[in-house]
């Protein structure tokens, strides 16, 4: 029984409450429009205890008195939040088999090389048809299980461990952070749910990939990683196929939580749909906070991104480095081709003693793409002897693109020390008829080209995944040249 | 092997090749010398596909292909090498990394299997020793932080490993001392066979000494205006490249009266 925007949200909610759950395959969509009746719409399909719900009220109240913030360099006509439809239930029926599938995204799954029975899985095919991949996720689970590690949807988390998500959602990034933090807080879908316990090092590296495949996430996902005291975690978001979606505004949160020496290492393949090449036409507007706080002394945060899709990316991967002697890392390759635009980047606050930061960001702009690297580097006056080494570098490609950068550095205590470098190269014909004349093609050259600009952030990359970013920049500029 | 009949060739719309006229078969080499700016650098650039050059008359064949009609790759891939005046830096990318991907592009194209690491080690080894080349330069970024003379050999390296039927050298002794220039002669007579046919394009008759050629032709303001055989070269070492300029501007070029020179003729 599909709704309509002629529904009020009172009706919906009162539907709701009568019918239950059963309903839920049938109703798939909420009608547009946010108001507290569709947070608490929300809540209640999620079957969410009282104090979640008034956690999300609160981060509602907080949205409604905020404004869209405006200060990044991205263009975009203004959204109608009430013209969005704030859930969506369980998928609607996909594709029974790849023959339904879109020819089109079937070849660039080609391109990038994933496994056939991978690719129906991408493509939304019903997984009702047992996968190998179906066996291997429970074998995954068992073996978390020994390990004592925590890895399921935010949602079963609530239910499962609710002492958790209580003590953490919202540490890192509170509801009122901004503007999308806050419409996220209110509304978020679902997500991941990570925890390891003290001393533990996770025994694989966690990755989204099969829950995705087995659910599709919202547009409002929320992720919450802890890791306890020498704890280890890994983590892979994203697949790097292209997910076309018909909805456009994405705005997530991941917070992670490091206790005294842990680590978590947070991997992003970002590939959302980019919009029409030609025209810049639809496409994904992906507003996303991520945060990292080394609380504890000695505690490593990194994160490690790249970024290739979607018609607007904001995002600003980031560590509060609040415990002695701990570490936060950036690592970044942001590409725009088409009309995409792009302004990322990261903050690293340093508040305890011999902090350290590094920053390694790769922006490639193609066809009218912009990409605005924007970091912030904060030493706060406690943070004695705190080191930050920032490298800014960005790759053109074509004549009608644009490269920008805003490094905002902001430095309290004099024993700091903090190192930048920059730098904007254009793709030279010299370069291309070089691998040309070596009997390269000229997208082979490209890539080629690409790929060693971005080495230095690859290398971050868990190696099964560096392969697929490869294959993935290359699919994203295909055309870019000549 | 190489066809060039009545070649010319602008940039910009500014004629830089005027009408040159040159066959060379295999196992022949030819050097090509001339005072700056009389079109050297451009024949190669030209021969290789470089698109800034527009061709406005005139025709190349090779191997009886028309040349002009191919991809520089796949000019490269039928066995036209060009070693680059400037080469060219692609940072984050090894050299040896991008040489495999070069060779087997190459070999694809020739129908031969692609070479595994092992096989391609193997071979690069060996050539590297045709240049006395350093193996660290195998893992650093192509011909980035390279000195000069570095990157001519390196240049005769990928010379070495691609294996190519047409080798065209531009200027690749200029920048070299004295043993650089002796390595990269002896790296470039080692692979002189005949099947193969070199282009020795240089402004010095010095280079002429290690690599000694079959031809010597003399470029100015675009034409041929002189050939001979390596005694050429030592007469212009010795006169300089003045009288023949004087000669080509009079309008009583030896090539105005004979063209087509063609060496092989």
């Amino acid at each position: 029984m599909p709704t309509t925007a002629t529904e009020t949200i009172e009706q919906l909610a009162l539907r709701d409450y009568q019918a239950g759950f059963e309903t839920l395959v049938e109703q798939e969509v909420f009608p547009p429009g946010l108001d507290e009746d569709v947070v608490r719409a929300i809540s209640l399909k999620k079957r969410e205890p009282e104090w979640l719900l008034e956690w999300r009220l609160n981060a509602f109240r907080h949205w409604q008195r905020m404004s869209e913030p405006t200060w990044a360099n991205v263009h975009y006509p203004k959204i109608d939040y009430q013209a969005i439809s704030y859930f969506a239930g369980p998928p609607k029926k996909g594709p029974k088999s790849l023959d339904e599938v879109d020819p089109e995204i079937l070849k660039t799954y080609e391109k990038l090389g994933i496994p056939l029975q991978e690719r129906a899985l991408l493509a939304g095919v019903a997984v009702d048809a047992v996968f190998d991949s179906v066996s291997v996720a429970t074998t995954f689970k068992a073996k978390l299980k020994e390990a004592g590690v925590l890895f399921m949807p935010f949602s079963e988390a609530v239910h499962e461990h609710p002492e958790l998500v209580k003590k953490y959602l919202g540490s890192v990034v509170p509801p009122n952070d901004n503007f999308f933090a806050a419409l996220n807080s209110a509304v978020f879908s679902d997500g991941s749910f990570v925890f390891v316990p003290k001393g533990v090092r996770c025994p694989m590296e966690l990755s989204t990939y099969f829950r995705i495949n087995a659910k599709n996430t919202g547009q409002f996902e929320r992720t919450l990683i802890v890791a306890e005291d020498g704890a280890t975690v890994s983590y892979l978001e994203g697949c790097t196929a292209p997910m076309r979606d018909e909805n456009q505004l994405h705005a997530a949160v991941v917070e992670l939580y490091a206790h005294d020496r842990a680590t978590i290492k947070y991997s992003t393949v970002q590939n959302w749909y980019p919009g029409d090449p030609q025209t810049g036409k639809g496409g994904i507007f992906n507003f996303v906070t991520k945060r990292g706080l080394a609380a504890g002394k000695g505690a490593k945060i990194s994160w490690t991104q790249v970024e290739t899709g979607s018609a607007i990316t904001w995002k600003y991967p980031s560590v509060i480095l609040r415990g002695d002697d701990t570490t936060g890392e950036f690592y970044s390759v942001a590409v725009t081709n088409g009309y995409q635009q792009a302004d990322t980047g990261t903050k690293m606050i340093h508040v305890g003693k011999n902090t350290k930061s590094t920053i390694v960001s790769k922006g490639i702009s193609a066809g009218h793409g912009q990409n605005t690297y924007r970091g912030q580097v904060k030493i706060l006056k406690g943070a004695h002897g705190a080191r930050n080494f920032s490298q800014c570098d960005s790759m053109l490609i074509g004549q009608d693109c644009g490269a920008h950068t805003f490094p905002y550095i902001d430095v309290q205590n004099p024993t700091a020390q903090m190192e930048h470098e920059a730098s904007t190269s254009k793709i030279g014909e010299e370069q291309i008829f070089y691998c040309n004349s070596r009997g390269l093609d000229t997208e082979t050259a490209v890539s080629l080209i690409v790929n060693g600009f971005c080495k230095e952030v690859f290398r971050e990359l868990p190696m099964e995944f560096a392969v697929e970013a490869q294959k993935l920049l290359e699919v994203s500029l295909e055309g870019s040249v000549g | 092997m190489l066809d060039i009949q009545n070649l010319h060739a602008s940039v910009e719309g500014n004629e830089i090749l005027r009408g040159i006229t040159l066959q060379v078969r295999a196992g022949e080499v030819h050097a090509i010398m001339g005072p700056n700016g009389s079109g050297k650098s451009t024949l190669a650039q030209v021969l290789a596909g470089r698109d800034e050059y527009d061709v406005t008359d005139g025709s190349v064949l090779y191997g009886g292909e028309d040349l002009l009609e191919m991809a520089p790759e796949d000019r490269a891939r039928e066995g036209i090498f060009l070693a680059f005046q400037y080469p060219v830096e692609i940072p984050g990318v090894s050299n040896t990394y991008f040489l495999k991907a070069a060779l087997n592009a190459v070999r694809r194209h020739r129908g031969q299997s692609e070479l595994d690491a092992v096989d391609f080690l193997r071979l690069v080894r060996e050539k590297m020793k045709l240049v006395k080349m350093d193996e660290s330069l195998l893992q650093r970024p192509v011909n980035e932080g390279f000195s000069g003379g570095e990157k001519k050999r390196n240049e005769i390296f990928h010379m070495a490993v691609l294996d190519p039927t047409l080798a065209i050298l531009d200027e690749t002794d200029s920048g070299l001392d004295i043993d650089a220039l002796r390595i990269v002669a002896d790296g470039v007579n080692a692979l002189r066979g005949p099947e193969r046919a070199f282009l020795v394009i240089t402004h010095y008759q010095r280079l002429l000494n290690y690599i000694v050629p079959d031809f010597v032709h003399v470029l100015v303001d675009g034409r041929i205006v002189r050939s001979g055989g390596k005694e050429l070269a030592f007469e212009l070492e010795e006169k300089g490249y003045g009288w023949l300029e004087q000669e080509a501007r009079s309008g009583t070029t030896q090539a105005d009266k004979t063209a087509p020179v063609g060496a092989t003729a």
